[in-house]
């Protein structure tokens, strides 16, 4: 086990399911884990701690990822988090929006854990802008 | 009455007048014309009413009887008759940037400068005496009402002060805009709002004497029968009364088109070539009521002051007086006033355009020194130029108001001023219908006319007031008793106006047709003579058609019209001239096209023989052969017709391409659909394969999960797999029943039975969540037609969609059926936790909604309620949702039966 102290993430998805895998993944490599199911979770939890990795769904009820993004992007608070859009949307359009509104990566989905574990990782320690 | 407030009432409707043109300005700069509208057009043409309108009508009632009417009787056949002339002249204007009549008819004959000076000078000598006319009106009215004495020391006038406040008004409205062309629509909304005011002072006088002082006309008629000289008023004369009808009707005619006055309001002004047609009706009827109570008028004046020696011209005053009703009094006075002025405006700006075009700017760019001013500000010197135009003018008017009009009666003034205006006909009539027409023959024709006219009428007024002596009129000029000005060559029998119009437009007339055809056109006045016969045809295309054939530096162009139009408006020009016409203007030399436009442009600010003038100045013109010319005009109207050719074509083509697309179109959304429908499809299957993989993957790594904890992942993974193939078979039967593929059978279906199937399907699943089921069935359903399964599909689908939201242990699922309006309706209603309102209408659509939508629907819904919507719909009927968030859900179908 990877120890990566006091380094907060972010997951926020709409899919029990797949919040029980992240959750699962995350908590193994030793982050402190919020989850957030819906966009106005996210919003909340973001303003509150903090967190310096977001994993971020784009199709969920009320506010979507995108909105999301921009709101962590915009806010002078929040702008060194870094944020990884998890998304089962895969068209090339739909990956250009996620860059334009501030992403720093895009994975599809279905993802590999255990590539998405080593870029989560790499961004906690700065590796990856 | 006092004549301080009178003078004051006179000068508080002068300002009243002021802010309506300022208004009205103000309200065309943010582009909310009221100008541009067929009822101002059509009351500011009724200009044409004048003081003599106003004061002299009842005079020439109380001499001539009904001949007043013919003043009025030949506009109104204008309006009816000759509305192709007028339009005819409109669109010429329009096209070739003509600002009055001088430039009409110089432009027509090839340019000519020395025909514009001649028209001026005949405006000149119309408009100065029918302005004195006017101030003779307001002189005497003002002079009748304080009972004050005419007084010819002028600075103790009251008259020279309003003279003056009117030139200072004309010279604001007049000289606002230099170019000529961009219109006065302060003006016309003075001139409309005056002719409003005069005709309601009119009707108040009449109603007032007519209904007031008499019960009606009739009484009226039947007083007056009992004088013999109102007796004469009701009788043509025998020998000249048919022929004296038809000049001055006809004279009144020829005025209303060419008085300087009118060619301005209903040429130069016109906004839109449409207006006339509500003019057509609207103008006479406005003729009809201003003169409607005339003849009472006169009436009630002879039958109330008798033999009393009392100037008719000025009964309108004078009756309401006699019985002291001085607000009435004053009330007329103020109509005569705003005829007087209105006439004064409009005539002194259409002939000050005139002067300063053809009179005094082709003297100041003779002299050598003006280039050096007229480049410092060409457009100030321009409005210099027309200001001193208008005091001149009005300033001349006053004075042969002082020293000429005393002598004679408003109706003669007027009438003189009319026959001298009629010259105009053959030239401008001519020159529109026929191309033949020269310049020598305008020319000659319009002086021989005019001179007619001064031996005719003005010799016989010199000796009236005594400056040559009787034996002109005995025995005739050099004693020669062919040539005695009221009997020319021994014509008799017609009174002296008829007898002048006569013999002045029988040489005019002559020597235009005669001297037209020994003489022969010049290239310029042929290509000038086709683009006004022909207007109709070239108007479009008018910058095409041009014969020049020259050289011209664009840039002098340039400089030459950013001088009079400004910089920025000069490059805006050029660059919509450029690619309306495909013209490049990088060329050092300019197109002859863009010479000629340039041209017409400056003939809107400095007349049509100035811009000549100045255009030849900068370019070195070549002669170009009549013939030339004519292949020039040809080819360009060849041009026009295949254009409209093309026009057609390329019509049928649009049509033909929006066919298409919007064919397209529909191809285009049927796809997009379906793009969104596999979009959603992958999108709900990816997921649950998300959690299938992920969590395969964690059970793979973690050899050292716990036991519960693997045993919760896989159950997860067993979980996801069956909503995984769930939802496969939903795509796959939404795909059957969307192709049609799927036939619904056609079973006697007892719905009872169904609902009573579906929740024992579902009892047991419902018992193990603690949730209770209510059934609620009115007896007697009846049966009707449809697929059995099919139904149990809905059936279920709804049963277990309310089971999942229910909460455990706590919630219950109530179903309803029953019929109204020969309808079965089945309500499946639970108190779980709702839907918002969002959702409602989303959770039976199989697609999301908009291309771009991101927000998801609530999960779990899957796409079981689009196929039961599918379901009903192919058994006829409807399947909603009801619901509040918190407060559960109530979900409807209704199946029409059928009786």
């Amino acid at each position: 086990m990877n120890i990566q102290k006091n380094i907060k993430v972010l997951i926020v998805d709409d899919e029990p399911n797949i919040l029980l895998s992240l959750e699962f993944l995350m908590k193994k490599e030793g982050f402190i884990v919020f989850i957030a199911r819906d966009g106005e979770e996210a919003f909340d939890i973001i303003k509150r701690e903090h967190p310096k990795i977001v994993l971020l769904d784009i199709m969920m009820p009320k506010v979507d990822g995108y909105e999301v993004c921009k709101f962590i992007k915009q806010n002078k608070d929040s702008a060194e988090t870094k944020v990884i859009f998890l998304s089962a949307k895969s068209k090339e359009a739909d990956i250009e929006k996620g860059y334009s509104v501030g992403a720093d990566l895009y994975i599809p989905k279905p993802f590999s854990t255990r590539d998405l574990v080593k870029k989560v990782n790499m961004m906690a320690s700065g590796v990856v802008a | 009455m006092n004549s301080y407030i009178l003078g004051l009432i006179s000068i508080y409707y002068l300002a009243f007048l002021f802010i309506v043109a300022y208004q009205a300005e103000q309200k065309s700069k943010r582009d909310k014309s009221i100008v541009s509208n067929a009822n101002i057009y059509a009351l500011s043409l009724a200009v044409y009413c004048t003081a003599w309108t106003f004061y002299g009508s009842v005079g020439r009632a109380a001499t001539d009887g009904l001949d007043f009417l013919t003043v009025y009787i030949g506009p109104t056949l204008v309006m009816f008759l000759a509305i192709p002339i007028l339009l005819k002249i409109i669109r010429i204007c329009k096209t070739q940037r003509l600002t009055s009549i001088a430039d009409f008819i110089s432009s027509r004959y090839g340019k000519n400068r020395s025909l514009g000076v001649l028209v001026t000078i005949i405006c000149l000598l119309s408009g100065i005496p029918y302005i004195a006319l006017q101030l003779k009106a307001i002189s005497n009215s003002f002079g009748i009402l304080t009972k004050s004495l005419q007084n010819n020391n002028i600075l103790t006038d009251h008259t020279f002060y309003i003279v003056i406040i009117l030139i200072l008004f004309t010279i604001l409205f007049g000289t606002r805009n230099v170019e000529a062309t961009e219109r006065h629509e302060g003006m016309v909304a003075a001139i409309a709002t005056e002719s409003i005011i005069k005709l309601i002072a009119f009707l108040a006088i009449g109603i007032y004497v007519t209904y007031w002082l008499f019960d009606g006309f009739e009484d009226i008629f039947s007083k007056a029968n009992i004088i013999h000289a109102a007796k004469q008023n009701f009788v043509l004369d025998k020998d000249s009364g048919m022929s004296k009808w038809f000049w001055h009707t006809f004279l009144a005619m020829m005025a209303f088109m060419f008085l300087p006055r009118q060619f301005q309001v209903a040429v130069v002004e016109n906004v839109d070539e449409k207006y006339i047609n509500r003019a057509m009706w609207l103008f006479p009827l406005y003729m009809l009521l201003i003169n409607i109570f005339v003849m009472p008028i006169t009436l009630a004046g002879e039958i109330i002051f008798g033999d009393k020696a009392m100037n008719s011209d000025l009964y309108v005053l004078s009756i309401p007086l006699n019985y002291s009703d001085e607000f009435l009094a004053i009330i007329t006075y103020i109509g005569g006033f705003s005829a007087a002025t209105g006439m004064i405006i409009v005539e002194t700006i259409a002939i000050s355009v005139m002067v300063s075009n053809n009179l005094l700017m082709p003297i100041f760019l003779g002299i050598p020194a003006s280039k050096e001013i007229i480049n410092l500000n060409p457009s100030q010197v321009i409005q210099y130029m027309r200001r001193l135009a208008i005091a001149l003018i009005i300033f001349l008017g006053y004075l042969y108001f002082k020293f000429i009009t005393e002598k004679y009666s408003l109706v003669s003034i007027g009438m003189t001023a009319f026959v001298v205006v009629a010259q105009f006909a053959p030239s401008v009539l001519g020159g529109i219908f026929w191309k033949r027409g020269t310049q020598k023959g305008a020319m000659i024709g319009l002086i021989g006319g005019t001179v007619i006219w001064f031996f005719t009428l003005i010799i016989p007024s010199l000796v009236s007031s005594g400056v040559l002596s009787e034996a002109i009129m005995t025995n005739g000029l050099f004693g020669n008793s062919l040539l005695k000005p009221y009997e020319l060559f021994g014509m008799q029998g017609m009174d002296n106006i008829s007898h002048a119009t006569f013999w002045t437009l029988f040489f005019n007339t002559a020597l235009y047709f005669f001297c037209s055809l020994c003489t022969k056109p010049t290239s310029i006045e042929h290509n000038q003579a086709v683009l006004f016969v022909d207007v109709f045809h070239y108007s479009k295309g008018i910058e095409n058609s041009v014969a020049w054939r020259g050289k011209a530096l664009v840039s002098d162009l340039k400089s030459l019209l950013e001088s009079f139009l400004g910089s920025n408006r000069t490059e805006r020009i050029i660059r919509v001239f450029a690619t309306r016409n495909n013209v490049n203007m990088q060329n050092r030399y300019a197109d002859a096209r863009f010479v000629n436009y340039s041209e017409k442009l400056l003939a809107g600010i400095v007349g049509t023989a100035s811009a000549r003038m100045m255009v030849s100045s900068v370019s070195k013109e070549e002669d170009i052969s009549l013939d030339e010319v004519v292949a020039i005009l040809k080819k360009s109207q060849e041009l026009m017709e295949v254009n409209k050719e093309l026009k057609q074509k390329s019509q049928e083509l649009k049509q033909l391409t929006e066919q298409l697309q919007a064919a397209n179109e529909q191809l285009l959304l049927t796809d997009k659909l379906k793009d969104d429908f596999l979009a959603t499809v992958t999108h709900e299957i990816r997921t649950p394969l998300t959690s299938i993989k992920a969590l395969s993957e964690i059970l793979y790594d973690n050899d050292d999960l716990e036991h519960e904890e693997r045993q919760h992942f896989l159950s997860t993974i067993i979980k996801e797999s069956d909503r995984l193939s769930r939802l496969i078979n939903q795509v796959l039967d939404l795909e059957k029943l969307e192709s049609g593929k799927v036939r619904v059978l056609s079973e006697t279906i007892d719905l009872q039975e169904i609902i009573e199937d579906s929740v024992e399907t579902i009892e047991q699943l419902a018992k193990e969540k603690g949730v209770k089921i209510k059934k609620i069935i009115d007896k007697n359903l009846p049966v009707f037609n449809g697929d059995k399964d099919r139904m149990m599909q809905v059936m279920l689908n709804l049963l277990s969609n309310a089971l999942k939201f229910t909460e455990a242990q706590k919630g219950s699922i109530t179903i309803t059926a029953y019929v109204e309006d020969n309808n079965l309706y089945v309500n499946v209603i639970d108190d779980g936790s709702g839907i918002s309102k969002d959702y409602q209408e989303l959770i039976f659509d199989k697609f999301y909604q908009a291309h771009d939508q991101t927000i998801r629907k609530p999960k779990g819904s899957g796409l079981g309620l689009a196929i039961s919507k599918r379901i009903i719909e192919l058994h006829n009927g409807k399947i909603w949702v009801e619901s509040k968030v918190n407060k559960g859900s109530k979900f409807s179908f209704t199946i029409p039966i059928n009786t």
